[in-house]
């Protein structure tokens, strides 16, 4: 069984149509990435794969697992095991890291009807997550995301996935105001999670992440559908050659 | 005129039977005569009034309360209340009188003087006359006036020069349920020496399901706090008495030279409760911290009225508000500072920031400045808000359900407040006390349009 299946997803936000057929299949496993100009609905995509609720789909139908994805609420759908690197992750202050980590992982938990796992044996496992994208003890207690650097953030969130350890895991440009050393460690922490179980969906505006975290099929998504699909090879002619082919083909 | 002083009348037999009994020195019982004939004067203040534009006291000035009389308890256990842990002492008074039985009076460096104030007035008055009605201002303050016409118990607290105290005060006033509607009106006096250091927590509470409709006690408190030359004090205000209690409180800060003085308030209680800060920087180079959160939920009226006067130059005043409003709660914050023409490089600022999570909810906020001087900084700014949608979203995309997800947003927008109260014993017992406060905010309606000025972007 694929583990997602997206078919003529339309989705509309602040009543405008942005996804407009969107048609996609990722096997367990996978890395898919998306690639688009600004506003063509990568972004809308990666949100209502995550269940926003203010994001309207209007027409489609998107399986996960089997299961209609579409039906659930965002903290059901992170407990069947989706999961999105926000672009723009959220300072919580007041929230401490490890307590928000733990926390959120028992909440996916319990609703799998799993036992609870308490701080003492969450904690080696976070720290042993938190070595390999290179944070210190000091993120344990830090409030959420407050006063983080851009890195500091992307990294958080890429510690926050591997700890939840979901089947798929979307990446909303993630690569977005990071540094090289940034987008290396934040690749390796992603690397470090492929498994033949597990599939990514990449959305990217540049190919240079795409150099860390090789895809094994790359869509261009131009004014809410994709409009080309291939290996990765794609997202090297993009790099060239722009999305300026795309544009003219679109409809205006 | 008449119809005013017709309503008064009840006011009126109250105080004369109270006033009759004749307690406590003959400068007292001149300063209560006085204070009730302005009183009588002044009458309660109406909407009418700039200051009390958006709370009426009708509910308390058309009600008969009586003094009430008791002022003992069995035990703490019977009226279910556990003290909070790391305090020097814990006052403790029922039904505005203090319970020597129930008090823990602690140890406590020597010189340092905690104790009831009616036990003082008999013990040494003279300690009391000095400083009692010298700040609050009964002249122009209904409410003050009435405190000290009835005034008969409260806490007293003597910090001398260079001590400082390491353990907070804990000062406990519960008022018990009955079958007739009760009145208390603690007066408190603290003075804090010059280069001393203490922190006072002021704590409201009733005791009991109530036993009369519409509004069942009414508690009037006056703070006096003068804090000398260098001295450090913190002040906490915790209300957390039941919906149908009527509440006004009003602290009177008087500070000298390079003092430092932080007021803290945590209004979480009570249905009716107006809340008086009025801390004076008379001393070159003093500093004061004002720090607040109120949580409004059913019915509840939390009125906040600030007004900070900078009298000397060179001052700085911090005003933090914050107020999460649920069901049909109604909050108001009024700030206002008045710079004095003597108080060149006064540096006042003030932020109130509120979270309305119900459509009928409802926020007044109102700054007000008044500057005589020409140097000056002087800011402010408030925000109203929704649970920002991209926060929840976030933790709900974590896994974190709903409901839990808008808690930990409310506690985030509480920590705000939390993280300024210094001492560990106070801030983590009011941080869970708050816990079992914050409304889960679960159903209400969610605007996206307005989360443009949502608590995250307030500054």
């Amino acid at each position: 069984m694929a583990l997602l299946e997206i078919k003529n997803l339309h989705a509309k936000v602040e009543g405008r149509e942005i996804l407009k057929g969107v048609n996609l299949v990722i096997q367990p496993g996978e890395v898919h990435s998306i690639m688009g100009p600004n506003g063509s609905g990568k972004s809308t995509l990666a949100q209502v794969l995550a269940r926003r609720e203010s994001y309207e789909v209007t027409a489609g139908k998107v399986l996960f697992r089997g299961k209609d994805l579409l039906a659930m609420k965002p903290e059901e759908a992170a407990a069947e095991g989706v999961f999105m690197a926000f672009q723009y992750p959220v300072e919580i202050p007041g929230i401490g890291n490890a307590y928000f980590l733990r926390s959120a992982l028992n909440a996916g938990r319990k609703h799998r009807g799993q036992d609870e796992v308490d701080a003492m044996d969450f904690l080696p496992l976070l720290r042993e997550r938190m070595k390999l994208l290179d944070m210190d003890d000091s993120f344990l207690n830090r409030s959420v995301n407050e006063g983080f650097s851009g890195g500091e953030k992307k990294r958080n969130e890429i510690l926050q996935m591997s700890i939840l350890e979901p089947s798929l895991g979307i990446l909303d440009e993630t690569d977005s105001g990071l540094d090289i050393d940034a987008l290396k460690i934040v690749s390796r922490g992603v690397n470090a999670l492929r498994s033949p179980e597990r599939s990514f969906l990449v959305i990217t505006h540049y190919q240079r992440l795409l150099n860390f975290i090789v895809p094994d099929f790359v869509h261009v998504l131009v004014e809410g559908r994709i409009v080309k699909s291939g290996g990765k090879q794609v997202a090297l002619e993009l790099e060239e050659h722009g999305y300026a082919e795309f544009e003219t083909v679109g409809v205006r | 005129m008449i119809a005013t002083t017709e309503k008064l009348r009840p006011w009126l037999e109250e105080f004369e039977s109270f006033h009759r009994q004749g307690s406590g020195p003959g400068w007292l019982q001149g300063l209560r005569a006085k204070a009730f004939a302005r009183f009588y004067e002044l009458g309660f203040p109406t909407v009418k009034d700039e200051d009390w534009r958006f709370t009426s006291l009708q509910p308390v000035a058309n009600n008969h309360f009586a003094l009430a009389a008791s002022g003992e308890a069995e035990s703490l256990q019977a009226l279910g209340i556990q003290l909070p842990e790391g305090f020097a002492c814990h006052l403790i008074f029922v039904d505005g009188c203090l319970d020597t039985r129930l008090t823990k009076f602690g140890q406590l460096p020597p010189g340092v003087v905690v104790e009831g104030i009616a036990s003082l007035l008999e013990r040494a008055p003279e300690r009391i006359e000095r400083h009692l009605g010298k700040y609050a201002a009964l002249d122009s303050e209904a409410f003050t006036a009435l405190n000290t016409a009835l005034l008969a118990d409260g806490a007293y607290v003597f910090v001398p020069r260079g001590v400082a105290l390491e353990k907070p005060i804990h000062l406990l006033y519960i008022t018990t349920s009955g079958p007739e509607r009760k009145m208390t009106h603690p007066r408190n006096l603290i003075v804090v020496e010059e280069d001393a250091q203490a922190t006072l927590v002021e704590d409201y509470i009733t005791a009991g399901a109530p036993q009369v409709e519409g509004i069942s006690s009414f508690a009037n408190a006056v703070t006096e706090l003068v804090v000398g030359d260098n001295g450090v004090v913190s002040h906490y205000r915790v209300e957390r008495e039941n919906a149908q209690a009527a509440h006004v409180a009003t602290l009177r800060i008087q500070q000298g030279r390079s003092a430092n003085v932080a007021s803290h308030a945590l209004l979480l209680g009570g249905g009716l409760v107006r809340n008086n800060v009025h801390p004076v920087l008379a001393g070159e180079g003093s500093e004061c911290l004002i720090n607040g959160l109120f949580l409004g939920q059913g019915t509840q009226h939390l009125d906040n009225y600030m007004k900070v006067e900078h009298q000397s130059p060179r001052c700085q005043s911090r005003q933090f508000y914050n107020g999460i409003l649920d069901g049909q709660a109604h909050g108001v914050f009024h700030g206002r500072i008045i710079v004095h023409k003597d108080a060149q490089k006064t540096d006042a600022k003030q932020t109130n920031r509120n979270l309305v999570l119900s459509d009928f909810a409802q926020i007044d906020t109102k700054p007000q400045l008044e500057i005589y001087a020409d140097d000056v900084k002087c800011t402010h700014g408030a925000t109203i808000g929704q649970i920002d949608e991209t926060a929840l979203f976030y933790l709900r995309s974590r896994g974190v359900p709903d409901s839990e997800a808008r808690s930990l947003l409310l506690y985030a927008f509480a920590h705000e407040n939390l993280e300024r109260m210094k001492p560990a014993a106070v801030r983590e017992w009011l941080s869970e006390l708050i816990g079992s406060y914050l409304p889960t905010g679960v159903g209400h309606p969610e605007k996206a349009e307005a989360t443009a000025r949502s608590w995250q972007e307030a500054g």
